[in-house]
């Protein structure tokens, strides 16, 4: 079966869903994004450290997405979008659940996969030293984006990553990470 | 030295950084996606200052949320006040937090354990 984003993305889509999005990640659009969530918050009546723990993960995801979304061929996603990306929120028990998803090329998997298996293995002390040493030690690129978001994620959820590439071309992936917040 | 006044927005925050009275102010959010070009202007005018500083200057960071691009200009700013407090000024810095708010607790522990100069660490109720 071939790889269909609409598909997907609506597979997400179940009823405990808080804020969902796909299309091309902006600036502009993670305003909007951040914005909904904290009326959201407002409305749910969220605890005050969920809510700031959650807006924190948010940022860094979206920011994740925007500083590293690779300009993909068109036929592909059927799509004009060239920024394209997305994240679903759903509740989950006490805590909720960030699922975000943006193509990457074949050659890029292997280092993202190295990273995130090398961050679920480290304990919070050690992801405390990482950070630290990132903070210190390593230039902000030209983008903006500083190699961290991934790090303090891990530190401030506590959690696991979980991912997954799925094949969509010979060059191209989908990739789907989860983050919980709990 | 003319002092350096920014009005805080949704994603940056508000800079109020006056020589005459060594201030150094930095409160709000700073989640922009690329928080260089917001603090370029703060690091150019802290290298001003440092080469002619108060006797103490006061440093005032009261950040509700702040975001890994901004944590490695955050620390810039540090690096600059660094230089003044081993110029032998004083240099206090007051690291404000939210009731509960753990994470921007540990934010200013880790900076404290990389620039070495004693941070006050302030609840805010």
């Amino acid at each position: 079966m071939s790889f269909n984003i609409d598909d997907f993305f609506s597979h997400l889509n179940n009823s405990d869903v808080v804020l969902s999005f796909k299309g091309n990640i902006t600036s502009e659009i993670i305003n909007n994004i951040l914005e909904s969530i904290e009326n959201k918050f407002v409305e749910l009546n969220e605890d005050g450290k969920v809510r700031k723990k959650m807006y924190n993960v948010l940022v860094e995801c979206l920011q994740n997405l925007y500083h590293h979304i690779e300009d993909i061929p068109h036929d592909l996603t059927g799509m004009n979008d060239n920024k394209f990306g997305m994240v679903v929120i759903i509740r989950n028990g006490t805590g909720y659940k960030i699922t975000t998803g943006n193509f990457v090329s074949s050659g890029k998997i292997k280092p993202l996969k190295d990273k995130i298996d090398k961050i679920n293995s480290l304990s919070q002390d050690e992801l405390k030293d990482m950070y630290k040493f990132i903070l210190n030690h390593q230039k902000l690129t030209a983008k903006g984006g500083g190699g961290l978001g991934l790090v303090d994620i891990a530190r401030k959820t506590g959690n696991k990553f979980e991912y997954a590439f799925q094949n969509v071309s010979t060059d191209y992936y989908f990739f789907k990470l989860d983050i919980y917040v709990s | 030295m003319e002092p350096l006044l920014i009005e805080g927005t949704a994603k940056t925050p508000n800079v109020r950084f006056d020589g005459s009275q060594g201030l150094v102010e930095i409160k709000g959010r700073s989640i922009p996606e690329n928080s260089i070009e917001f603090y370029k202007p703060l690091v150019d005018w802290l290298d001003r200052y440092a080469q002619n500083p108060k006797q103490t200057t006061k440093v005032n960071i009261q950040l509700e949320y702040f975001n890994t691009s901004s944590s490695k200009c955050i620390l810039d700013v540090f690096k600059k006040l660094e230089v003044i407090h081993k110029a032998n000024k004083e240099v206090v810095i007051n690291w404000y937090y939210e009731e509960d708010d753990e994470d921007m607790l540990e934010a200013g522990e880790d900076y404290e354990s990389i620039i070495r100069i004693p941070f006050k660490m302030i609840e805010i109720v």
